[in-house]
């Protein structure tokens, strides 16, 4: 290796501004929203059909997304797919418990045809018995295997935590009430559910956003089915309480998962509490990632998020860690968090957290997919993709004591509610030295 | 349906210290990709030091000639980007995107660990615990950890370069020292040995100069010579099983050699499409007979090469075929389907718009694959060190549609039981 002068790191250039894309949206006489958005960058296009689904009963729901592209009076399972492959095309449904989404792409060129049989599944899936059957058992399937992953044991014990009685609390179904569907469930509740009314199509690409608008009201205009928006009530405050110990025999990792309160992304605290969870452990170069993985080398991959959902919010801190340090790895996650709410962040760490939200920002909206996401997701919330920019306003504006504000209130270890799945009789005597443990 | 084309800039040029460079220009957003790829990987890691390649991945951000521990990745978030890196069969990348008013500091950022990363007892012995506890999330804590990725090799090849369980055992990880490590760099992390490019909002001739200015002064250093990995294709069929204790199902999956992905480009390339006339979705020749027909498997993918990257492997490799099995499923019937199923494609040919199809769909999965251009830059770079050709990004989806019926047949015929490695999962874990 040669000897070198010490080089310097080279300044950050000007920030390039943040720009939005072309776009254009009208909501039908039907109800049903259409965005538009104009990024030419492959000639491709993303199509995201958000569809109210609060209060709708979890296993028809989760079967419906499994057999809605199973046949209509017309087409068989294979033809659908056939002739979405036909224009590069590809369409999946997926459910949470605010919507369900009904996501794909395809080649720029094949956006009618791939919007014809999108129509032509909302008015006519016929839930075939034999196709139902088939994808029932393997969604119970994977459920079944699903029950053999911690990651999602974890965050079952969670949400049955966070949300009590709330349809938050649970969204898996059970195996045996998914086999117990059948397709009159589906019919009903197709007729039910999937309905235009308050449902938002977005479309992304390398396309002319007034055209895309004409084609998309041409093939979905006439989608109907009619009711009332159903709404969530507000999911309840998080409640504070001893630790809940999920037992799983033979863990060689723990998974700690704890709750804290958030704001909706609407609510004026909001990017001085993203900037707070940054410098807390949501990005690698947090206080928490820094000192439990890379000076202590408990964890792989910890992190912390906010999740964001119609009826409410909440700040959730994950991590893996191995058996042995898991009441070591405990106490460094409630020092930070506790460390946070205590004292004002370092203007250098603020400035940091603030560079990388400000550039997840640009990044996010880079491509397709990207733009795509954003704007479907924003749409559930009543929000545009000009949010985007007054965020990035208000992120810039963010000082440290806001930030600081917004961890003494929401960061606080005080309101953690914590869950800590693993082989208990290993751990629940160290783990029970730091905190209160139930069961 | 037409193919459509992309038209990217590729720029390509080599610095005085033998430092491979690709540029591909696009203004279309203010956002740049960046990705240094070094030829080493998995398979040339040494008996003894299973998982070293990996290993060493996580020490090049430990710091560097200018730079403490921990600077790497506050620089680059503190510019609004993101990085990170992994290790492959033959290649070990490392990559950041960022908005674009950060590329100078990216390319300093990667040339200063190309000088040489900071190797120190205390930063090893961090990174061997991260590590384990990495192979635990994805490998031992969880069902089907590291199938097949990590149990099919030994079954298929015989050496240590193709057969090695690449995330590593844990005593070898432990064993490893700080003089391994600084052997590794020396041999292995040669400028000469690497490619570097750079995807996104930038003016060409500015950022050959940054290149030039921060990648320039690293010493020369030529690339080792990579050994020739190859092995004999198995003449007798290869099967074995093991009891996974957490996994509630079976699940099998077989793999057949192909073609040498660069040498035999031409007669490779049937076999990427081949895997999709068979999975891609539910018109997919077995997704169609196996989940939706005879209800014998829950899911079934194909794929080339053993990590899922069929523009990224070199000679030996393969083309796999895994499926998930329902309580009670018989791997014996799911192979001899597959079997039956390849036979019947080699015999009979393809239907009507069964090969148009599916070439349409994989050119949507290609452009979209490299929208991003993070995707872009890392594509390019180790088409540029395995191929010298980055430019082929832009003819991929053509390349992929030139294929024609009668190459696919010639390729599913050669995809005999006798010329089959297979492994087999026996679930032994219940709901825990």
């Amino acid at each position: 290796m040669t000897s070198t002068a010490e080089i310097s790191l080279p300044d950050l250039e000007p920030n390039r501004p943040l720009t939005l894309p072309l776009q254009a949206e009208v909501t039908l006489p039907n109800g049903l929203t259409i965005i538009a958005i104009q990024r030419p960058s492959v000639p491709l296009v993303e199509v995201r059909l958000r569809v109210p689904f609060a209060q709708a009963p979890l296993a028809a729901s989760s079967v419906l997304t499994q057999t809605l592209f199973s046949g209509t009076s017309q087409k068989s399972t294979v033809d659908i797919a056939a002739e979405l492959q036909t224009v590069g095309g590809g369409l999946a449904a997926a459910l949470d418990p605010d919507r369900m989404l009904i996501s794909g792409n395809a080649l720029t060129t094949g956006l009618d045809r791939l919007l014809e049989l999108l129509a032509e599944v909302l008015h006519d899936a016929t839930y075939p018995a034999t196709e139902v059957v088939t994808e029932r058992d393997r969604l119970a399937d994977r459920i079944q295997v699903a029950l053999s992953q911690p990651s999602h044991l974890a965050r079952v014990a969670l949400l049955k935590r966070m949300y009590g009685d709330h349809p938050y609390a649970v969204q898996t179904p059970g195996a045996d009430e998914v086999r117990a569907v059948d397709p009159e469930h589906l019919r009903l509740l197709h007729a039910q559910r999937l309905h235009p009314n308050g449902s938002t199509l977005v479309l992304v690409g390398d396309i002319d956003p007034e055209a895309a608008l004409a084609i998309a009201t041409d093939r979905l205009g006439s989608w109907s089915g009619d009711g009332a928006p159903i709404e969530l009530p507000p999911s309840p405050p998080l409640v504070a309480g001893p630790l809940v110990l999920a037992d799983r025999p033979g863990s060689v990792q723990s998974s700690i998962r704890i709750a804290l309160p958030a704001v909706p992304r609407t609510d004026p605290s909001h990017a001085a509490l993203q900037l707070a969870n940054l410098i807390f452990g949501g990005y690698f170069s947090s206080r928490w990632v820094e000192n439990i993985r890379e000076d202590k080398g408990y964890t792989y991959g910890p992190y912390s998020m906010i999740e964001h959902s119609v009826a409410g919010s909440a700040l959730i801190v994950s991590a893996e860690v191995a058996t042995e340090v898991t009441g070591p790895a405990l106490v460094e996650t409630l020092y930070e968090l506790g460390r946070l709410a205590a004292l004002p962040p370092g203007e250098a760490e603020l400035e940091q957290a603030r560079q990388y939200a400000l550039g997840t920002l640009q990044l996010g909206m880079s491509t397709q997919a990207g733009l795509a996401g954003l704007a479907s997701t924003y749409a559930g919330s009543g929000l545009r993709l000009n949010y985007l920019a007054e965020h990035a306003i208000r992120l810039e504006a963010a000082t440290r004591e806001d930030v600081h504000r917004a961890a003494l209130q929401y960061l606080a270890p005080a309101k953690a509610l914590l869950v800590v799945l693993g082989d208990a009789a290993k751990i629940r005597e160290e783990v029970s030295a730091i905190v209160a443990v139930t069961p | 349906m037409q193919i459509p084309r992309t038209h990217y800039q590729v720029e390509r040029f080599t610095l005085p210290n033998g430092l491979r460079v690709v540029l591909s220009p696009d203004r279309s957003a203010p956002v740049i990709g960046v990705a240094v790829v070094y030829d080493v990987g998995i398979r040339s890691e040494p008996e003894g030091r299973t998982g070293f390649a990996h290993l060493f991945e996580h020490l090049m951000f430990q710091g560097s000639a200018n730079l403490e521990k921990l600077a790497h990745f506050r620089y680059v978030q503190g510019a609004g980007g993101t990085f990170n890196g992994s290790t492959h069969l033959d290649y070990t990348d490392y990559f950041e995107t960022a908005p674009s008013n950060a590329l100078e500091r990216m390319l300093f950022l990667e040339a200063d660990r190309m000088r040489g990363p900071r190797l120190t007892e205390e930063n090893l012995a961090n990174q061997i615990d991260v590590v384990k506890e990495e192979i635990r999330v994805n490998v031992l804590n969880r069902p089907y950890g590291g199938f097949p990725w990590l149990k099919l090799p030994p079954v298929m090849f015989d050496s240590f370069p193709n057969a090695h369980d690449g995330y590593g055992s844990f005593t070898d990880l432990e064993a490893a020292t700080v003089a391994d490590a600084a052997e590794f760099f020396d041999r292995y992390y040669a400028c000469g040995n690497a490619t570097v490019s750079v995807a996104g909002d930038f003016e060409l001739d500015y950022a050959r100069q940054l290149v030039e200015k921060h990648f320039g002064d690293v010493p020369a250093r030529p690339a080792p010579a990579r050994p020739d990995f190859d092995e004999p294709d198995l003449t007798g069929e290869r099967r074995k099983s093991y009891v996974d204790s957490l996994a509630p199902l079976p699940a099998v999956a077989a793999a057949w050699r192909v073609p040498n992905p660069i040498t035999r480009f031409s007669d490779y390339l049937p076999y990427v499409v081949l895997a999709e006339v068979l999975t891609d979705g539910d018109a997919a020749r077995l997704v169609e007979r196996m989940v939706l027909k005879d209800r014998i498997v829950t899911s079934v993918g194909g794929y080339l090469g053993f990590m899922g990257e069929p523009f990224e492997v070199r000679d030996p490799t393969a083309m796999l075929l895994q499926a998930h099995l329902p309580p009670q499923g018989s791997a014996d019937k799911v192979l001899a389907t597959i079997d039956e199923e390849l036979d019947r494609l080699a015999t009979d040919g393809l239907a009507a718009g069964e090969l148009a199809r599916t070439q349409a769909r994989m050119a949507t999965h290609l452009l979209r694959d490299t929208d991003a251009v993070l995707g872009r830059a890392l594509r390019m770079a180790v088409l540029e060190l395995q191929r010298a050709n980055p430019a082929l990004l832009n003819d991929l989806p053509h390349l992929i549609a030139e294929v024609t019926a009668d190459q696919i047949r010639e390729a599913a015929a050669t995809m005999r039981p006798h010329r089959r490695a297979s492994i087999e999962v026996v679930p032994g874990g219940g709901e825990k």
